[in-house]
């Protein structure tokens, strides 16, 4: 079979399985379990007492900045990633060139650091 | 094309699968007797000998348990998000040689596939926890994200460390350079293993790093409306998730499934590599186990420094000597 | 059509249909689940063309990284007592209307007329990541090197833009100066 995805074969039978048994799993509840209604027990749980203003809360931009730098230095791992397979076929010439892309990015950080990118009160 | 390559290929897939599923329930049973060992309890022994059915009493129990969709939920994300926790961390285990040769797929990226399924899990407590309409599940899964990808860069980082040294992304062409005891990465990449179990650790939301179900602050994190067996498959994938993380630690760091010396050739050297490796994976599950009910649990912001001050800057001054003495090594030789 | 061309449009489909629900999507988090279904499907077209190492790149950073800066920023903003949509009146869907009209066309004109090279699979001999690290040593060191200028000011922006300072301090001042000292003593 001249087809390129032959090598994943294997895994789109065990993702089958796994998407076979999580979706079972999913329905089980629903289909063995009882189901009786009320009001009181379909509401927001707060421990016991009524839910108090919206659920949908406004939280901290911090979270917003914890995505950003994740996902900038996610980048960063990817590209290290095929430059640390051939790290050693390349000598010298690879680690120079690693520490002035690990430098520019080690400014950023300590930048981020600086100004209080890490600090959670 | 022959039929009995691919027909190979599938056994193989079922019967991986297979073994992991059989595994989770013994692991939750280890975790409950483990923990009552530990403080001195008794722990789970009715059901069956030395309480062995009690997993299986347990999921009984919750497939027929009434499941309560909370009013104002988003109803298909609600639904799906047990389903995007498990998958991606049961997919993840395909790609792990569980003996030599024994694998369900052999990727030539198999560390980013790893690492790359086990990430997806933030959307199953991501999504479980908006569509709950619930402040705490909202919040519990917040944390819980900003969490798993913070310590996802310390350790993608320590893991650039380990592909230095072993010049290969494919799991397999890892677990071959390890065959003798000296070659094995907790030897030569030790502060990178440290990084990682670290970080396995707060992937898996276990303990110390338990923050998104902190019980005194939201009741019970991203999980808090579900019932059922969807509040069981949010364990499920927890301890799934868990049997991955361990397994790639064994695989990157302990020398997968060598014992340390050579194997004979054949089938029983197969034989005697799937043991080996499964003796490993069960000697870190206990310490993940230990660990949880030994220590306390970090607060929020501890655990945020301890990831993004302590971690990363450690793994990057790590890159950067193993560069430098991976050149001099090199030089030498 | 060959077995290979229909796993093709399955990952086309998979592609193509969830960005398209997408325009009927009211619940911005529900809009968030379809791209993650969209950029699977691309991610498998990726594997298809035989770069593992770019498909899980993809789903690394897009999936990964993207897609949960999108979801913390709609639940940033999103709020139950502010209606999502807004009554839009016609003076702006017909202008509307006809703009994404004239869009559409220029996008299909595009696509119709342009000569689309395509040439047959390169056959794989070696796992492409070593192939791509040794390229970007090489031929693309500079804008590997570019790169890592760029995320510098990403990461310089992103930090500035948040405003990210010890509570209490007046906007600018706390930036360089010891801001967990200023934090204790809230």
């Amino acid at each position: 079979m001249e087809c390129t995805l032959r090598p994943y074969l294997p895994i789109a039978v065990y993702g089958a399985l796994v998407l076979g048994t999580g979706f079972s799993l999913t329905l089980a509840s629903s289909i063995f379990g009882p189901r009786v209604r009320r009001l009181e027990k379909e509401s927001t749980y707060e421990c016991g007492s009524l839910p108090l203003g919206s659920s949908r809360e406004r939280f901290s931009v911090k979270f917003y900045l914890v995505a950003i730098l994740f996902v900038l230095f996610d980048i960063e791992t990817v590209f290290l990633v095929p430059w640390a397979v051939v790290y050693r076929s390349m000598g010298l010439f690879g680690l120079l060139e690693m520490l002035a892309f690990m430098g520019i990015l080690l400014l950023g950080f300590v930048y981020a650091w600086k100004r209080g990118g890490f600090d959670w009160e | 094309m022959t039929w009995s390559p691919i027909l190979l290929d599938v056994i193989r897939a079922v019967l991986i699968f297979a073994a992991v599923m059989t595994l989770v329930p013994f692991l939750v049973l280890a975790e409950r007797r483990i923990s009552a060992w530990i403080q001195n309890r008794v722990g789970p022994n009715r059901v069956g000998p030395m309480g062995t059915l009690q997993p299986l009493a347990d999921v009984i129990k919750l497939v027929f348990k009434e499941e309560i969709v909370p009013a104002r939920a988003d109803r298909v994300l609600y639904s799906l998000g047990p389903l995007l926790s498990f998958a991606p961390a049961a997919i993840a285990f395909a790609a792990i040689p569980v003996g030599r040769g024994l694998q369900v797929v052999d990727m030539s990226v198999g560390v980013l596939f790893v690492i790359t399924a086990t990430s997806l899990a933030v959307y199953g407590i991501s999504f479980g926890g908006w569509a709950s309409n619930n402040k705490f599940s909202l919040l519990g899964g917040l944390r819980s994200s900003a969490q798993i990808i913070s310590y996802e860069i310390a350790m993608g980082l320590a893991l650039i460390s380990v592909i230095m040294t072993t010049g290969s992304v494919s799991l397999s062409q890892i677990s071959e350079g390890q065959t003798s005891f000296l070659c094995w990465n907790i030897f030569r990449q030790p502060i990178a293993f440290v990084i990682f179990f670290t970080a396995a650790f707060a992937e898996n939301n276990r303990l110390p790093f338990d923050l998104p179900e902190c019980e005194s602050e939201l009741v019970g994190g991203y999980h808090t409306e579900y019932s059922g067996m969807k509040f069981g498959m949010y364990f499920l994938a927890e301890y799934v998730a868990m049997i991955v993380m361990s397994a790639m630690v064994v695989t990157l760091f302990l020398g997968a499934w060598s014992p340390g010396f050579a194997l004979p050739e054949g089938l029983l050297g197969t034989v005697i590599s799937v043991g080996v490796f499964s003796f490993k994976l069960f000697a870190v599950l206990f310490f993940y186990i230990w660990v949880r009910w030994t220590l306390p649990r970090f607060r929020y912001d501890q655990l945020m420094h301890l990831g993004w001050k302590s971690l990363v800057p450690l793994a990057m001054a790590n890159i950067v000597v193993t560069g430098i003495v991976v050149t001099i090594w090199d030089a030498v030789q | 059509m060959s077995f290979s061309d229909s796993i093709f449009w399955v990952f086309a489909t998979t592609a193509v249909v969830p960005a398209f629900l997408i325009l009927f999507t009211r619940s911005i988090v529900r809009m968030a689940f379809l791209l993650l279904g969209s950029l699977a499907g691309f991610a498998g077209l990726y594997l298809q063309l035989n770069a593992a190492f770019l498909g899980f790149t993809q789903v690394m950073v897009y999936i990964g990284g993207i897609l949960i800066l999108f979801l913390f920023g709609v639940m940033l903003t999103q709020r139950s007592d502010i209606p999502v949509r807004e009554k839009v009146g016609p003076a702006l869907a017909v202008p509307g209307f006809f703009a994404g009209l004239l869009l559409m066309a220029a996008l299909l004109f595009i696509a119709l007329q342009n000569p689309w090279k395509t040439h047959p699979p390169v056959p794989v001999t070696e796992p492409d990541t070593p192939v791509i690290g040794i390229k970007l040593l090489s031929t693309y060191i500079l804008p590997f090197e570019a790169v890592s200028i760029l995320l510098l000011a990403a990461m310089v922006g992103a930090t500035y833009i948040a405003r990210v300072q010890a509570p209490g301090a007046p906007d600018g001042q706390a930036e360089l100066s010891d801001s967990n000292a200023e934090g204790r003593l809230e």
